[in-house]
């Protein structure tokens, strides 16, 4: 009876389910459809179960099923275990003496880091190691003009520029900075170093293709990073290898489907002082039909006859040029960068630029200062050959220099020094970064404020060279820039003296 | 500041005795000089900036104190403060998130459903029969298109269509008020031409919760004075020649405000985050970040090569379980043990107004040996009995966190960020961090700002006024959001915290929002899709101490009828004690909003 008693159960089960069913609405429709086709065909019934249920096993499945492959089961205890056995590293390693007497060994300059300062140290030095090549910093309309903006918006924007940070004097900085350079648009972020890192991955994404130059700064190598774009790197200012990547990425994507293509490289080399063949780049650009990003972080201010960067060097409209990324924290003493271009290069930054839309805008102020460098760049051209003057002066008696040699280009103010292949071939210098800061020492030593080329090595893609770093200013004399010039070459030949030859 | 609770007795007990006088005598900022407070000893000697504020307040002209008070509101009666407080040891609470009624809820999606069909056959048509106007969507004689329309969807179908309420220009301070320059489009928000008139608004957006954003006072002051001494830039990155002694001596200053043995400063706050990681983590260590944390942070991270996971955001049990799952596994593939594990969750998250479960990330941080990052950008300043973040608000010794970051951009009306470590971290960094060796310094006038600012909230210069900034912004920041939730809105976020979500849940209800607020002459942040999650559209309120009673009270009025107006009172109450439907009247939640807002749950 109790098989008949089960029996009665199942029933009433079955039917009340199906009574309940019934009531969903349509289902009249679905049970029709596999009644239908279960006559038709039972296979096909079959298939679409099994389908079905491949679909749920499908959506239940573990996001990242992959992953867990080789996931190893362990007991809470073995996880207890392992947790107390790991020992991580230190957060960051200590220095060592020699790292921590090249930290103790960075500047500080008392008061404004003028033509010349007073270091901390009590020494008054001359200052060729700051980026105030036109002596801006100081200067009294500036310094008036920055101060009636501080009295009107107060110090920070407080926001982003999305929510009400942007305020009325970066709209007017914008518009003087496309005006300076010709361009319809630009837009200002918060920092320079930030800049390049920002415009390109909202431009470059993944599948897209980049083509860059390899001795760029680190701010340009982080931006190509971050947009995980793929990544061609042709050698240093070399445009037969430029051509010969090209032409390469032309045969290598060549049937698959057209992606976004740049070309990437700075203008004037901030780890060499050289300058990039715009003529030669622009004519590839246009032949393979890429864009062009140019880094003119160190050339704004400082190339060309009014200060306009490499395509005024060059006499080309800037215009050519698909984005031009620059700094207003350099030559301009006030802070942030810029990218200009064409208005809907513009537009989209202002919803993609990363640094743009996530930070809080630029002070006032800062905006305020590089809108007065501008204006003063563009009223008073001599400055520029003031100092393509003092450029000359100091490379004419660097150049006769027995020991090193600049890459830098002879009309550049920022200029590099690097030892000869020679001298280290004949020299025991077993490190090349310790010669050259007690270079760096003997000439502070005598007055003359210079630095190293400081760079992290383990960020950056190739090795850079060491080289020392000298920025010329005209906030010196001509006499003066000589008499630092021959300091510099003194102190070599005072620490090349002490360095034993190899004897052969 | 121990005696803060004594201090404060007395404040109130003279308060008291003078209620219902008028605030005529608090007319200046520095109304709190005549209270006891005032009977501090003299400020030490301080470094190299001269303040001179304090005296010169008192012979103002009517102009002046009109103008100081459009910047900073003084304060209706010395009964609106409030001084936070955290039980010690005790781990937060998760606040309770209200759902709002399914058929909100379903009306949402209906509503993406149509921009988003919408959308796509306009974008069909379009690249079809108006290509000038899809001009950059479609590829030009061999060039790819700059953008691609699948990644613009949102940009072009549901921003464009809200523009006016976004990047409004503003014109001077971004204070109590900030003014907009008036705009009007004629074609859908594509271009904007201006009118030429201003409007002022109350300031319910900007970052400035502590009310530091001002043209004058001591921080102006020392911002001009910096101008004057040091220009306005150091002009190369801080390891070559751009440090100054100014920069020192803030750096020292900020350092012993969070409670650190040293700190380096970055001229801006994204970028220091940007920056952090790749001189902390590389190949081989693991980042456990919470799934909310900014996308400064997420950019740096993805620099350091590090490999990231994610927990449910404030999830500590969901924490825990990628903890241990991670450290018994090791490396994907090799099972190698982690070289280590860094730890990265914000103060105060800025999109939920939510804080991070500090206690409870210190004390895992015991058994697992995992590095702490705390990022404050949020909270440093505007958290805490005295201003010094989380770990002033939960007690915690600052020891326990590795690296404590923060911004000087929003508390201290500055721009720019910190990290604070031990020493021989910072000192290791400076040579390893790249926002360090390449990066411009922060401008030297940016560093006056934050010293005063600093000072002032420690005590050393005007005395008595960083405490009442203070206690103002967390009396402010508790009295809305009390009111909002009596109306009946539903507000994300812990109850301390400066920054009040509302919810909106349809997109439409954005510009709505925005738009109704403008026209009462308030000014809001709202924030949906791709920032929020796609239903979760909101108004980001975020509180300052420049605003006061009556400036609260016109704003709740103005929710309370655009509430109405956009059928936005969702709440259930189940986030209120009594766990009762809420629907106050504007009018008694102000009569009654004082006193409560003081209780310890809200």
């Amino acid at each position: 009876m109790a098989f008949h008693d089960t029996l009665v159960y199942i029933n009433s089960t079955v039917e009340s389910i199906s009574a309940q069913f019934i009531r969903i609405p349509g289902s009249a429709i679905v049970l029709r459809y596999v009644r239908s086709s279960y006559q038709n065909d039972p296979m096909r019934s079959f298939l679409e179960l099994c389908l079905f249920l491949f679909a749920v096993r499908y959506f239940l499945a573990s996001k990242y099923s992959f992953a867990k492959k080789d996931f190893i089961k362990l007991s809470t205890k073995e996880v207890d275990d392992l947790v107390h056995e790991w020992t991580p590293e230190p957060l960051v390693a200590p220095l060592d003496e020699v790292d921590q007497a090249e930290v103790d060994k960075i500047p500080v300059i008392i008061g404004i880091s003028g033509p010349k300062v007073k270091l901390s140290t009590g020494k008054s030095v001359m200052n060729l190691a700051s980026f105030n090549m036109l002596n801006l910093l100081g200067n009294e309309q500036i310094r008036e003009r920055a101060i009636k903006t501080v009295r009107e918006n107060g110090v920070g924007a407080c926001g982003p520029s999305g929510f009400y940070g942007t305020q009325e004097v970066h709209i007017q900085t914008e518009k003087d900075i496309s005006n300076f350079l010709r361009v319809p648009a630009s837009i200002i972020y918060a920092q320079a170093f930030n800049t390049i890192s920002s415009t390109i991955p909202a431009f470059a994404k993944r599948g897209d293709i980049i083509v860059a130059d390899s001795a760029i700064g680190l701010a340009i190598q982080k931006g190509i990073l971050i947009s995980r774009s793929t990544i061609r790197w042709f050698q240093h200012n070399d445009m037969d290898d430029l051509e010969r990547v090209l032409q390469q990425v032309h045969n290598d994507f060549k049937g698959q489907p057209l992606t976004r293509r740049f070309i990437v490289t700075e203008g004037l080399f901030e780890n060499g002082g050289d300058i990039a063949d715009l003529p030669k780049i622009l004519e590839l650009k246009y032949k393979y039909k890429y864009r062009l990003i140019l880094d003119e972080s160190c050339s704004i201010g400082v190339v060309g006859k009014t200060g306009r960067g490499l395509t005024e060097y060059y006499n080309i409209p800037a215009t050519e040029v698909d984005m031009i990324v620059g700094s207003l924290a350099t030559t301009m003493c006030a802070g942030g960068g810029f990218c200009a271009g064409s208005e809907y290069v513009v537009q989209h930054q202002r919803i993609s630029g990363n640094g743009y839309v996530f930070s809080a805008a630029l002070p006032g102020y800062l905006a305020a200062t590089a809108s007065e460098a501008m204006s003063i760049m563009q009223s008073s051209p001599e400055i520029f050959t003031q100092l393509l003057a003092n450029t000359r002066a100091f490379r004419a008696i660097i150049d006769k220099m027995n020991y090193m040699y600049s890459p830098s280009d002879p009309d550049s103010p920022l200029i590099h020094l690097q030892l000869n292949p020679e001298v280290l071939e004949s020299r025991k210098i077993d490190d090349e970064d310790k010669f050259l800061q007690d270079v760096v020492d003997e000439c502070i030593a005598n007055g003359v404020l210079i630095s190293r080329n400081k760079v992290v090595p383990s960020q950056e893609v190739f090795p850079v060279e060491s080289t020392l770093k000298i920025m010329i200013t005209t906030g010196l004399t001509k006499r003066e820039t000589e008499k630092a010039a021959a300091v510099v070459k003194a102190a070599v030949s005072k620490v090349m003296s002490k360095v034993p030859k190899i004897k052969h | 500041m121990p005696s803060n609770q004594t201090k404060l007795a007395s404040l109130f007990a003279q308060a008291q005795a003078q209620i219902q006088l008028p605030s005529s005598g608090s007319a200046t900022m520095n109304s709190t000089s005549s209270s006891p407070v005032a009977a501090e000893p003299p400020a030490p000697s301080l470094g190299i900036i001269n303040y001179t504020s304090g005296a010169s307040t008192n012979n103002l002209s009517p102009e002046e104190i009109k103008k100081r008070s459009m910047q900073f509101a003084p304060i209706s009666h010395q009964s609106h403060r409030y001084i936070p407080h955290h039980p010690k040891g005790q781990p937060l609470s998760d606040p309770v998130e209200e759902e709002p009624p399914l058929f909100f809820l379903l009306t949402t999606y209906i509503s993406y459903l149509i921009l988003i069909i919408f959308g796509h056959v306009r974008d069909f048509f379009g690249k079809r029969f108006k290509k000038e106007k899809y001009f950059h969507l479609i590829q030009q004689n061999g060039y790819a298109p700059l953008n691609s329309d699948f990644d613009s969807f949102y940009v072009r179908r549901l921003k464009a269509r809200l523009d006016d309420c976004f990047s409004r220009p503003t014109i001077g301070v971004p204070g109590r008020y900030v003014t907009l320059l008036d705009r009007v489009t004629k074609d859908h928000c594509q271009t904007f031409s201006f009118t030429g008139t201003t409007t002022d608004c109350l300031n319910l957006s900007s970052y400035n919760y502590l009310g530091f954003a001002q043209s004058e006072g001591q921080c102006a002051d020392a911002a001009e004075e910096v101008i004057r001494r040091y220009g306005t830039s150091s002009c190369s990155p801080r390891s070559v020649a751009g440090t100054t002694d100014l920069h020192i001596e803030t750096e020292d200053l900020v350092a012993r405000f969070v409670g650190k043995e040293a700190a380096m400063m970055f001229s801006m706050g994204y970028a220091t985050n940007a920056a952090a990681f790749p001189s902390l983590v590389s190949k081989g260590c693991l980042i456990i970040s919470d799934e909310l944390n900014h996308a400064s942070i997420r950019f740096g991270a993805r620099l350091s090569g590090a490999v990231i996971k994610t927990f449910k955001h404030n999830d500590m049990a969901d924490f825990e379980r990628l903890l241990r799952e991670e450290i018994s596994q090791g490396q994907p593939r090799t099972h190698r043990p982690w070289k280590k594990i860094l730890v990265v969750v914000e103060g105060l998250y800025s999109m939920e107004g939510t804080m991070c479960n500090l206690p409870v990330l210190v004390a895992l941080k015991k058994k697992y040996k995992y590095y702490l990052f705390v990022d404050e950008a949020h909270s440093i300043g505007a958290i805490g009995p005295n201003g010094r973040g989380v770990c002033d608000y939960f007690g915690i010794d600052p020891g326990e966190v590795d690296i404590l970051m923060g911004t000087l951009t929003k508390s201290f009306g500055a721009t720019g960020g910190y990290l604070a470590a031990d020493k021989a971290i910072i000192d290791a960094l400076k040579l390893a961090n790249i926002g360090y060796v390449y990066a411009e310094p922060m401008s030297p006038p940016v560093l006056g700002q934050i010293e005063a600012a600093l000072r002032t909230i420690i005590g050393e210069i005007v005395p008595g006024e960083g405490e009442e900034r203070l206690q103002r912004l967390s009396f402010n920041a508790r009295y809305l959001r009390l009111g909002l939730k009596r109306l009946g809105f539903i507000t994300y976020g812990h109850d301390d915290s400066p920054i009040i979500p509302l919810m909106l849940y349809a997109p439409a209800k954005m510009p709505a929002f925005s738009r109704d607020m403008l026209k009462r002459k308030i000014a809001v942040v709202v924030v949906g899709y791709p920032a929020t999650p796609l239903v979760t559209s909101r108004v980001r309120f975020c509180v300052s101490a420049s605003l006061n009673k009556d400036d609260l009270d016109t704003i709740l009025r103005a929710c309370d009828e655009i509430g109405d107006l956009l059928m936005l009172k969702f709440s259930s109450g189940t986030s209120m004690e009594h766990g009762e439907k809420p629907r106050w009247k504007v009018e008694d939640v102000i009569r009654k909003g004082v006193m409560d807002a003081k209780r310890d749950v809200l």
